[in-house]
């Protein structure tokens, strides 16, 4: 009997309280008249008794859950079987792990012979807690319970108390998000710690060598690790904030314009939705189409044109990152062009300029702001992409201007030093959650900064 | 007075004579000007989904062979093979063991090599030894007598037979087809099989599976508390400290790079809490995590636009304030929020960043049987078979990405449709 069958267990009580409850102020709620009239619903009073009835022996089950563990393994090493078993170590931890899969009926085959006889002592302590624990949720259950519906009474005030608990479990769910962003920051900034306890800060954000690899043995040569990660941070400049704008920045906006400001209504609303669809189609698919159709492409022009370019080319990862930005760009600029108030475009429209003049000169820079911001959320978007840059960008890190050059960027380095064989207390993989750091805040302020201008700019039209 | 009023001298009293070369050039040219910005929007757009359809149809194209696969006839007989396997064997006890230790492989070679000379084994995938062992298991009659089955092509006639492979395998696919020894048909094994080392033998299933039990985390997780706390910022909570810090919150979690949650899924869930590593619970709780803050900014999106006139209305006829939101509000913004779920889960799906964090990257030949065994999902299933050096693997990997885009696209038109159905303007 396990666990999960006590809390179902309980879960059915809870059922049954609601309901016996709930039928106990109908009867009450529905015979009398104005003098006897119920302060809550019935269905309020059943929630009132099923909680009483189910929460407390689910916080008791919760803990035992945990306590049992010990109880079970502690009555084990005390029984007498127990003193055959050998001193501390790896033995002994085996043997104890075959006899709780033997007594769960996890497997049924041991490879120490001492682990038959445990079984039987392990299965006889792990039925005795559970029985502990099943008599215990039971009578926390029916006694909760009992108690609660003896409150049950035209006066007694239960919706005021369900509903109470209501607000309580809403504030704890919208408090999950804060805990999250506190787990972000704590595990990034414990492990950082940790890095740059081995590696100084100043070298590593300022160093200009990037070889994360560590000599595994002592006396090996060469390779004892560098960790200057200006490098991965041009890298990721290089792909994410140039290549990829000088792509999404004309190609957005223009996209942005034509829809809003020529575009017939049936154009736009096929368009705009086509436009979409290139966001919502996964990055790991444009990995694939940059390393197997882009990258050869441009290997291949490079050649033509005489220049050595890489099979991993900062331009091939960058053009299909940029592909995938446009319509963050545009949707951005879409807002922005329509915040706009009319009056303004009119008013030049009137003065005889034409569409697109006003466009150019009242529309984009009125609109820039926003314009503005989009970009800088796209920028921040696109530095923290990984998968595109994974399969199509290479693995070494160079500092160069030369777009059919490879180069590797911040989230690149972050998978490469996490995937394969991890020993948490190297600097080679302590060094991915120091680069994590890095890349969420900047990602931050970017978005903070962006946000901000947004937010500026649509103040000033309303 | 004097300021407004210009000076005579600088105003020309002529007036503008439109109808002059001058101002027609001039025209023309603003004219002009005007088409050609209009053409560079057009063709800024059209460039965008000229890049979609190439997208689609590179993949399409590539994967649409995936989905086939090419078998050779091979003729076993197997009294004479040197198979010692006996039909009544395989129907009792010890049948898998049998099996097991059979030596199909070299079944294969010989009657191959019979057939098609020495050059036969190479005709045949390194899987199908385990075809003719399936075959064998399912009928032991066959056994006994001589049968025609048809097994796996070796990956270069796969490729031969689709479309154009190299010089030898087109000669040998030549070969084949004049004696109509080779035929193309559906794969099957694709769509039920788990991943493998043969491009001709993987299959999409394992890794469906995986990402169908990590969604489930997702949902059962993201839903309730996205939806809570939605109801909560817009509904309840006081304007103070508290309720500024969670709005912050949630909507930098939207903004933070996915792979900064695979880092945080690794430095909580494995090494602080020692969960499961490559399990779909794991990989589950991350994008959870990530999926929320989606789900809270669409939820409240939705709740703001439902009219204060019924929260009005149902207070006014005595309803608590818990009761007009669960009764009232919630009901009538839940299309909005479904509709922000299914897209928030549609992100959640094609993200790989964070599995591979969480180490869903291994290598994994069978469905996993529950959440908390090892598994893989469909985006980093794609990751893995892009990385594989043999030519076979690149139409699996397009046809794994043709699956997983239909899936998307299911989602979303699900998501579009609901927006349609039940979306109401007030």
């Amino acid at each position: 009997m396990s666990i999960a069958f006590i809390a179902l267990l309980v879960a059915g009580l809870g059922l049954i309280a609601w309901v016996s409850a709930r039928a106990r102020a109908a009867a009450f709620a529905g015979g009398g008249g104005a003098r006897t009239r119920a302060h809550s619903r019935p269905s309020q009073h059943g929630w009132y008794v099923a909680l009483w009835t189910v929460v407390p022996a689910l916080l008791f089950l919760a803990i035992w859950n945990n306590a049992a563990g010990h109880l079970i393994y502690a009555s084990v090493l005390a029984s007498p079987e127990a003193a055959a078993l050998p001193g501390f170590g790896l033995q002994r931890a085996t043997i104890l792990n075959e006899a709780y899969a033997l007594a769960t009926g996890a497997s049924t085959t041991a490879f120490n012979r001492e682990a038959f006889a445990l079984a039987p002592v392990y299965a006889r302590a792990i039925s005795f807690y559970n029985m502990i624990g099943l008599a215990v949720a039971l009578l926390s259950a029916f006694a909760a319970g009992a108690w609660a519906f003896s409150r049950v009474s035209p006066a007694f005030r239960a919706r005021t108390r369900v509903e109470r608990v209501v607000m309580a479990v809403l504030l704890t769910a919208s408090s999950i998000a804060i805990l999250t962003t506190l787990g972000i920051v704590l595990s990034l900034l414990f492990e950082s710690l940790r890095f740059f306890s081995m590696v100084s800060p100043v070298e590593f954000l300022f160093g200009l060598n990037w070889s994360p690899q560590m000599a595994i043995r002592a006396d090996q040569a060469g390779s004892s690790g560098a960790f200057g990660a200006i490098p991965l941070f041009w890298g990721t400049i290089f792909i994410g904030a140039i290549i990829a704008m000088i792509v999404a920045i004309p190609l957005g906006l223009m996209s942005a314009i034509y829809l809003t400001q020529y575009a017939s209504a049936r154009v736009r609303r096929w368009m705009k939705p086509l436009l979409e669809i290139l966001a919502g189609v996964p990055t790991v698919v444009y990995g694939y189409f940059a390393a197997l159709t882009v990258a050869p492409a441009i290997r291949d022009l490079g050649l033509k044109l005489g220049i050595a370019a890489s099979t991993e080319s900062a331009l091939a990862a960058g053009l299909v990152m940029g592909i995938m930005i446009i319509p963050f760009v545009s949707s951005m600029a879409d807002d922005s062009l329509a915040a706009v108030p009319q009056a303004m475009r009119d008013g030049s429209l009137a003065m005889g300029a034409t569409t697109s003049e006003t466009i150019k000169k009242v529309l984009v820079p009125a609109a820039l702001p926003g314009v503005v911001g989009g970009v800088l959320l796209a920028v921040s978007r696109a530095i923290g992409e990984t998968m595109i840059v994974v399969m199509a960008a290479g693995l070494a890190a160079n500092l160069t201007l030369n777009p059919f050059d490879s180069v590797t960027t911040v989230t690149t380095q972050i998978v490469q030093l996490l995937t394969g064989d991890q020993e948490f207390d190297s600097p080679k993989t302590l060094a991915a959650f120091a680069l994590g750091l890095v890349l969420f805040l900047v990602t931050l302020a970017l978005n903070i900064v962006a946000l901000r201008v947004v937010k500026k700019y649509r103040e000033a039209y309303e | 007075m004097s300021s407004l009023a210009l000076a005579p001298e600088t105003v020309d009293p002529t007036p503008t004579d439109w109808a002059g070369a001058e101002m027609r050039a001039r025209i023309r040219r603003r004219y002009g000007a005007e088409r050609l910005f209009k053409l560079i929007g057009l063709t800024a757009i059209l460039i965008s989904a000229g890049f979609l359809a190439f997208l689609l149809v590179t993949m399409v194209g590539n994967g649409a062979r995936g989905f086939t696969q090419s078998e050779v006839r091979l003729d076993v007989d197997f009294p004479r093979s040197s198979l010692f396997l006996d039909p009544a064997a395989l129907r009792g006890f010890g049948a898998a063991q049998a099996l097991a230790g059979a030596d199909f492989e070299r079944v294969v070679n010989e009657a191959a090599t019979a057939q098609y000379g020495q050059s036969g084994p190479s005709l045949f995938s390194q899987g199908a030894r385990l075809r003719l062992r399936d075959a064998v298991r399912d009928d032991p009659d066959l056994l006994s007598g001589r049968s025609t089955i048809w097994l796996p092509a070796a990956t270069a006639i796969d490729i031969a037979a689709k479309s154009s492979g190299t010089a030898a395998a087109e000669t040998a696919y030549d070969r084949l087809a004049a004696v109509e020894a080779i035929r193309t048909g559906l794969n099957w094994s694709f769509l039920t099989g788990a991943d493998s080392t043969d491009p001709t033998l993987v299959g999409i299933w394992g890794a469906f599976k995986g990402s169908l039990l990590t969604m489930i985390v997702t949902i059962v997780l993201a839903f309730p508390i996205g939806v809570l706390s939605a109801v909560y910022l817009e509904e309840y909570a006081l304007r103070n400290r508290w309720t500024d810090i969670i709005e912050v919150s949630i909507n930098n979690l939207a903004a933070v790079p996915s792979i900064i949650f695979g880092l945080l899924g690794l430095a909580v869930f494995l090494n602080f809490m020692h969960l499961p590593r490559s399990a779909p619970l794991v990989g589950g709780l991350t994008l959870a995590l990530m999926t929320m803050p989606v789900i809270v900014i669409a939820g409240r999106n939705a709740i703001k636009s439902v009219p204060p006139s019924i929260r009005d209305a149902a207070l006014g006829v005595g309803a608590s304030r818990v009761q007009v939101v669960f009764h009232h509000v919630l009901p009538l913004a839940l299309p909005g929020i479904l509709t922000g779920t299914i897209i928030g889960m549609a992100r959640a799906l094609g993200e790989t960043a964070p599995l591979l964090m969480i180490g869903m990257r291994a290598f994994i030949a069978a469905p996993p049987g529950g959440l908390s065994e090892p598994a893989t999902a469909l985006p980093v299933q794609i990751f893995l078979w892009s990385d594989e050096v043999s030519r076979g693997f690149v139409e699996k990997t397009s046809a794994a990405i043709i699956v997983l885009l239909a899936f998307l696209l299911a989602m979303n038109g699900l998501a579009i449709y609901l927006r349609n159905r039940f979306e109401t303007r007030w």
